[in-house]
């Protein structure tokens, strides 16, 4: 088991004739992931690495069964994408774009309410159940089927923590980056639930940085709903507040967001705070460990 | 990307939302002109800088008599102004805004940002005018009144009307309620046409003739959304800004100039942050955040060394990549160009990890290069710290 995706995945990739959509379709391919489809508006009939190319998401939808879609597409048409994903009825939707301008997801993120869609990003790495299916553009390699689901605003700083799991024997099930932007689709807690209800998670891992209130909400969230461990750590505990610290989401704005809160309120809830980024993985092992449960 | 209080207002007006009648000025010689035409009872010279708390720091001159406009223009300009917000080498002031003052019964709050939990934006409002919004919250929270838009229609009569009602206009002033909620709904269209990320407002004003104004303006916008407004884009002032953080940004990397004296170059934003938190945990200070991204190249790494080394608080580097897309030899290779190119003096530890790291590590071991080389992010800290701690140490003997 798993969350999101796994092995029966079919993935349509929107953008796939450019230069980082093809890479990475490639990649997922190669990964094992059932890239079934890619979408260019003008390019039917192409192919990329053996996958079909089609003008539309919905043409794509008819002709080979697509179920979640993988966006490439630049900032300034990718609402635009995720819209056409939605309306060509796929059910999950990966935006890894970054840098769309945040009016243009107020107006995305209020269309899709109430829909049967769900959208994890935008300015993420994406999604991956470990051995069976990547989407996104994290280096499949390091992940191994395990235990620990993920759950991340960054991108490199979850291949740490990954790598960190992998390295002592503890594997992950899935791992989600849920986006750096003030927007997102998809926050912790809708996550963290269906990693509760999933019977091969046992932990999870939770990284959060600087900015908002995500992490709060998630602490009471924890607070009332989940039983399996959970280990976290929030970026930027040297941030200072009213910068902008490279995600367009990470900023203290009137005093409000700061990682030292954050982590308060986290540990009130019965979180594992890690302090030191080095030692994310050492954390899951000893919530893990037998001894500690007793 | 910030804009000055004059420009700020120059955008009320063109959307309809009431200033006072005002004009940027440069110069001593444009102030006696300006003042002159204005012919106003009371006159405001307000210091232009991206910078909050002006009043508290002696940037804002209010007198009735027009003579003495010109001299207090000349005392603001070319002075450094420190306030709470510009830390404590401030910013000069190279303009200023004159304006008419206004006969105050009211002052409000009003702002308008994106909420992040709703994804709708927000009218933030509350009676308590000219204060600091945070502390009113943080005191009489029953005071901040908040009204969310929905996005997909837009600004509605009943939103003005929450807001004209939950601040108690018609018994502060009937006569204001009709005009409040039209600025309500100007101020929505300025927020949302021009993709602003914060509109503000404090105070806006009831004046003793009845009539609204914003006495003060402030306006942010989203950076990933000035490729489609060219004008916002020219209103860019580059002197308000860290010329490191230009310098960066035109070489499509991501920086924050910070106190300390570690720099560190890092990929991926999430990655950056955490690493500055490692060399506080291992006992030193970040001199920055610096994200080289995802298509790290030998110029973007060329580029962060030249920008590391500019800043003189900078004792070592930390660089800490973690290969997923960008292969760590590729980085290897960047460094040893990088260092070719730009002279390196001082202590460096690179941690390689992920794709291709060991043959990255490989190639800076046989480069000849005086770096040090690490694996785990906890030793390589350790290591940049203990390195930079000895060197501190030397030069304080030495001085001694």
């Amino acid at each position: 088991m798993s969350i999101l995706v796994n092995k029966n995945t079919r993935v349509v990739v929107q953008g796939i004739t450019g230069k980082e959509g093809s890479f990475h379709a490639t990649q997922c391919k190669a990964y094992g992931t059932q890239v079934v489809a890619g979408v260019t508006p003008g390019k039917a009939g192409q192919e990329v690495e053996g996958i079909p190319v089609f003008n539309t998401v919905r043409d794509a939808v008819r002709k080979t069964q697509c179920d979640t879609s993988l966006i490439f597409v630049p900032p300034p048409f990718a609402a635009d994408a995720i819209l056409e994903a939605a309306e060509a009825g796929i059910r999950l939707v990966i935006c890894i774009t970054e840098g769309i301008p945040v009016n243009d997801m107020v107006k995305v993120k209020r269309a899709l309410r109430g829909r049967d869609v769900r959208l994890i990003g935008p300015n993420c790495p994406g999604i991956i159940t470990a051995d069976e299916c990547k989407i996104g553009i994290m280096p499949g390699f390091i992940h191994k089927k395990g235990r620990v689901g993920v759950i991340s605003r960054s991108g490199t700083l979850t291949y740490e923590a990954v790598n960190q799991l992998t390295m002592l024997g503890l594997g992950e099930t899935t791992c989600i980056g849920i986006g750096g932007d003030p927007i997102i689709g998809t926050g912790y807690i809708d996550l963290l639930a269906l990693f509760e209800k999933d019977p091969e998670t046992e932990a999870v891992v939770m990284i959060g940085e600087i900015g908002g209130d995500a992490e709060d909400r998630a602490a009471a969230f924890i607070k009332q709903n989940i039983r399996k461990p959970v280990i976290s750590f929030i970026a930027g505990i040297t941030a200072p507040p009213g910068r902008r610290m490279g995600h367009a989401g990470a900023i203290i704005t009137g005093g409000k967001g700061t990682a030292a809160e954050k982590m308060a309120v986290l540990e009130a809830a019965g979180v594992r705070v890690v302090r030191n980024p080095a030692e994310i993985g050492m954390a899951v092992q000893e919530a893990l460990s037998p001894r500690c449960g007793v | 990307m910030n804009i000055h209080e004059f420009q700020a207002k120059q955008l009320f007006a063109q959307f309809g939302v009431p200033v006072p009648n005002g004009k940027e000025i440069k110069t001593p010689l444009a102030a006696e002109k300006w003042a002159e035409k204005l012919n106003a009872p009371v006159y405001v010279v307000k210091a232009q800088i991206h910078a909050g708390g002006r009043g508290k720091a002696g940037g804002v001159k209010i007198t009735k008599n027009r003579a003495e406009v010109p001299g207090l223009a000349k005392e603001l300009l070319g002075q450094t102004l420190v306030t709470h917000q510009t830390g404590p080498k401030g910013r000069k002031v190279r303009r200023l805004l004159i304006e008419e003052g206004a006969g105050i019964a009211k002052e409000l709050y009003l702002s308008l940002l994106v909420d992040r939990d709703s994804g709708w934006p927000v009218f933030i409002a509350s009676t308590e005018g000219g204060m600091e919004i945070e502390e009113v919250a943080a005191h009489t929270p029953e005071k901040v009144l908040k009204e969310l838009i929905d996005p997909a229609v837009g600004f509605q009569g009943y939103n003005g009307r929450n807001l004209a009602f939950g601040l108690g206009l018609p018994g502060l002033e009937p006569t204001i309620m009709g005009p409040f909620i039209t600025m309500l709904g100007n101020l929505y269209r300025l927020f949302m046409e021009k993709n602003a990320s914060m509109v503000e407002i404090n105070p806006l004003v009831i004046t003793t003739d009845k009539k609204l104004i914003a006495l003060d303006g402030k306006v942010s916008f989203d950076d990933s959304a000035l490729f489609k407004h060219v004008d916002v884009q020219a209103m860019r002032d580059l002197h308000e800004e860290e010329p490191l953080e230009v310098e960066a940004t035109s070489n499509n990397l991501n920086y924050v100039k910070l106190d300390g004296n570690i720099g560190c170059m890092v990929n991926g934003a999430g990655l950056a942050m955490a690493t500055m938190d490692v060399i506080k945990l291992a006992g030193s200070e970040p001199a920055n955040f610096l994200d080289v991204g995802g298509g790290a190249t030998k110029e973007t790494v060329a580029a962060g060394f030249r920008i590391l080394l500019k800043d003189r608080n900078v004792k070592g580097i930390f660089i800490n990549i973690f290969g997923g897309i960008v292969r760590c030899e590729r980085i290897a290779h960047g460094v040893i160009e990088a260092a070719k190119e730009v002279q390196i003096k001082l202590p460096v530890v690179v941690r390689l990890q992920g794709t291709n790291a060991e043959e990255g590590r490989k190639l800076l071991l046989e480069s000849g290069l005086k770096v040090d080389v690490a694996t785990d992010l906890w030793e390589a800290a350790q290591k940049i710290v203990a390195m930079t701690g000895k060197k501190r140490k030397k030069v304080e003997a030495a001085a001694s």
